[in-house]
């Protein structure tokens, strides 16, 4: 497993702290500037790999850096401590977001990065829990995290514990049955501790979701399978902050982050052919100039 | 009268539960988690015993690996407990992903497997999930031949911090295992010893292996009879000495001859000590309509099929 970056790490204990301790619209410009940084991160992870999903890796960042810097509490030197929050990221193709964020918050050295998808390198092109610390369990194959963190929750409510469970799931991942099948376990044991973020984006990797197969009306189905629902902009720190709070109704909250695919970069968003287009070094570099502004 | 009817049999099954609500009140990490299947995998015990330590996930198997894959990242031990057909057909790659390459200390317990549910068909046939977890990186298989290497089963699996798959037998059998057998991967168990010919056999068969040897060795025909606990990781060792010492292997398994224990055995046999071979089990067909015991003879897995498999390869080896 990768050493930690002592650090980083305690930056991130240092910022996250003050990101909670503040009133959350104050926290706001700082997770801008998280959020800023990590794209620029996955897009040079890009470039350097020629591989990866950047469409979603964009979409997803916000939620990620919401999670990572704002909720979840975690110590990146101490990545298996027992009581940590645990998140699973379902949609494991975009891993470069991952990645980018857990280097961010010191988990490994950023430097690391620079290896995404080479020969040998811990940094898969999907995540590998064995290898990368924060990790929580190995996804990649669409429909296993979302189960998977049932169990946690499930196992946390056995022994009466408080930490909780984050699962980030594609909404084109959906699609999969078997993420049917835990809604319903979850809502049956009544697992308030676990969260489900779903990166609404509309896109999927060969069309529109809803020209693929149709999810909508999506809120709805989530409510019937007994979950509490929460719909926000998932690129609005404050509204994602808020969504992210726990569940005071004793469900499972499912949050619809209403993302755009390739957010940030101007001629990426929205557009299906940048689920896994690699730019070209023009593009790179229009694309790193429109996220550091 | 044959061997085996002379002998008293057991169903597998009540050891393995019995064994499971034993160590989980030794381990209160040990939980049980079940597809609908609190009574066809002998739960109900386990249930009124530790009612908040049985998790049913109802009738959805992938679900039910993945959840099980969760609690063991909470610290729990999950023994998932489903039909075995469904456990590995339906959720094989949660068994991959989520299991294996994770290294999630996850028990799979494929209940009832093999020709168990004959006379239900295919469908309910369990003859290829040997195949299907003995190609997965980094899973145990198990694969117990009476109640005594189940209860060992459970204990070892429980133990080990690994990730395991245990077919736990319906068919009811004798105690074929000997007190001071070892238990542990990559070792076989020598059930007796011979000279002209080795059988190789694992769960069900092994029973039938040993009257086949019984009714050789009356006969003057010296027969090693091997059995394998563990097929994965299997013990090449014993297999190459087999290979050696002996004229020829016959491997006699109730699952079928497309990668269980036939293709395991051959493999090593071919690549490291040549030697002829005949392999029992299914083969690559549907079976017809029949109870466990019609299609185990139908198939040559008898006592019978396996005498007249050592005699073929003694006449043409």
């Amino acid at each position: 497993m990768l050493p930690a970056d002592p650090t980083r790490s305690a930056a991130y204990r240092e910022i996250s702290q003050r990101i909670r301790e503040s009133r959350p619209e104050d926290a706001v410009p700082e997770l801008e500037r998280i959020s800023a940084e990590v794209r620029q991160s996955i897009v040079r992870m890009i470039d350097r790999a020629q591989l990866g999903h950047i469409g979603g890796d964009l979409s997803v960042t916000d939620i990620l850096v919401a999670c990572f810097y704002g909720v979840l509490a975690l110590d990146p030197e101490r990545p298996r401590w027992e009581g940590r929050d645990r998140f699973v990221l379902s949609k494991g193709h975009c891993a470069a977001a991952l990645y980018s964020t857990l280097a961010h918050c010191g988990f490994f050295h950023t430097g690391e990065l620079d290896t995404f998808m080479a020969p040998l390198s811990a940094l898969n092109g999907h995540p590998n829990k064995i290898k990368v610390p924060g990790v929580e369990t190995n996804t990649g194959a669409l429909g296993h995290g979302f189960p998977v963190a049932t169990g946690c929750a499930l196992g946390a409510k056995l022994d009466g514990a408080t930490w909780r469970t984050v699962v980030v799931l594609g909404d084109g991942e959906l699609q999969e049955g078997s993420n049917w099948e835990a809604a319903m376990t979850a809502s049956h044991y009544g697992l308030s501790s676990l969260t489900v973020v779903i990166d609404r984006n509309r896109l999927q990797q060969g069309a529109r979701t809803e020209e693929t197969k149709t999810l909508e009306p999506l809120g709805d189905k989530w409510r019937s399978f007994g979950w509490e629902v929460r719909e926000v902009d998932g690129h609005d720190h404050l509204a994602l902050l808020k969504a992210l709070e726990r569940s005071t109704t004793g469900r499972p909250v499912a949050v619809i982050a209403n993302t755009i695919k390739g957010k940030g970069v101007s001629f990426m968003e929205d557009r299906v052919e940048w689920h896994h287009k690699v730019p070209s070094s023009e593009q790179v570099v229009a694309a790193l100039a429109e996220l550091a502004r | 009268m044959t061997v085996t009817e002379q002998r008293a049999t057991f169903d597998s099954r009540q050891a393995f539960a019995e064994e499971l609500i034993s160590l989980a009140r030794e381990d209160e990490r040990i939980v049980a988690v079940c597809n609908d299947s609190v009574g066809s995998s002998n739960l109900v015990a386990f249930r009124k015993e530790f009612p908040d330590r049985l998790v049913n996930v109802g009738i959805a198997e992938q679900d039910l690996v993945g959840v099980a894959a969760g609690l063991a990242n909470a610290g729990r031990i999950p023994f998932v407990c489903a039909a075995a057909p469904f456990l590995t057909g339906r959720a094989l790659e949660q068994i991959k992903a989520d299991v294996a390459y994770s290294e999630a200390h996850v028990v799979l317990c494929g209940q009832s497997p093999g020709m168990a549910y004959g006379e239900l068909g295919p469908t309910h046939h369990s003859i290829e999930d040997l195949s299907w977890v003995r190609a997965i990186a980094g899973l145990d298989v198990i694969v117990p031949a009476d109640p005594v290497q189940t209860r060992a089963a459970v204990r070892w699996a429980a133990a080990s911090g690994r990730p395991s798959y245990l077919r736990v037998p319906r068919f009811k059998v004798p105690v074929v295992t000997p007190g001071d057998a070892p238990f542990e991967p990559g070792r076989a168990v020598l059930l007796q010893d011979g000279d002209d010919v080795t059988v190789i056999a694992i769960g069900s068969l092994t029973s039938r292996a040993l009257e086949a040897a019984a009714r050789l060795r009356a006969d003057g025909v010296s027969v090693r009879v091997l059995n394998m606990p563990f097929l994965a990781p299997m013990d090449e060792d014993a297999v190459i000495t087999a290979a050696r010492e002996t004229r020829g292997i016959v491997t006699a398994e109730e699952a079928t001859t497309s990668g269980g224990l036939g293709a395991a055995v051959a493999s090593v046999v071919a690549t490291r000590h040549p030697s002829p071979m005949r392999i029992l089990g299914v083969p690559r067909v549907f079976a017809p309509t029949g109870d466990t015991a019609f299609l185990l003879d139908h198939f040559g897995l008898s006592a019978d099929g396996i005498v007249a498999a050592v005699r073929d390869l003694l006449g043409h080896g």
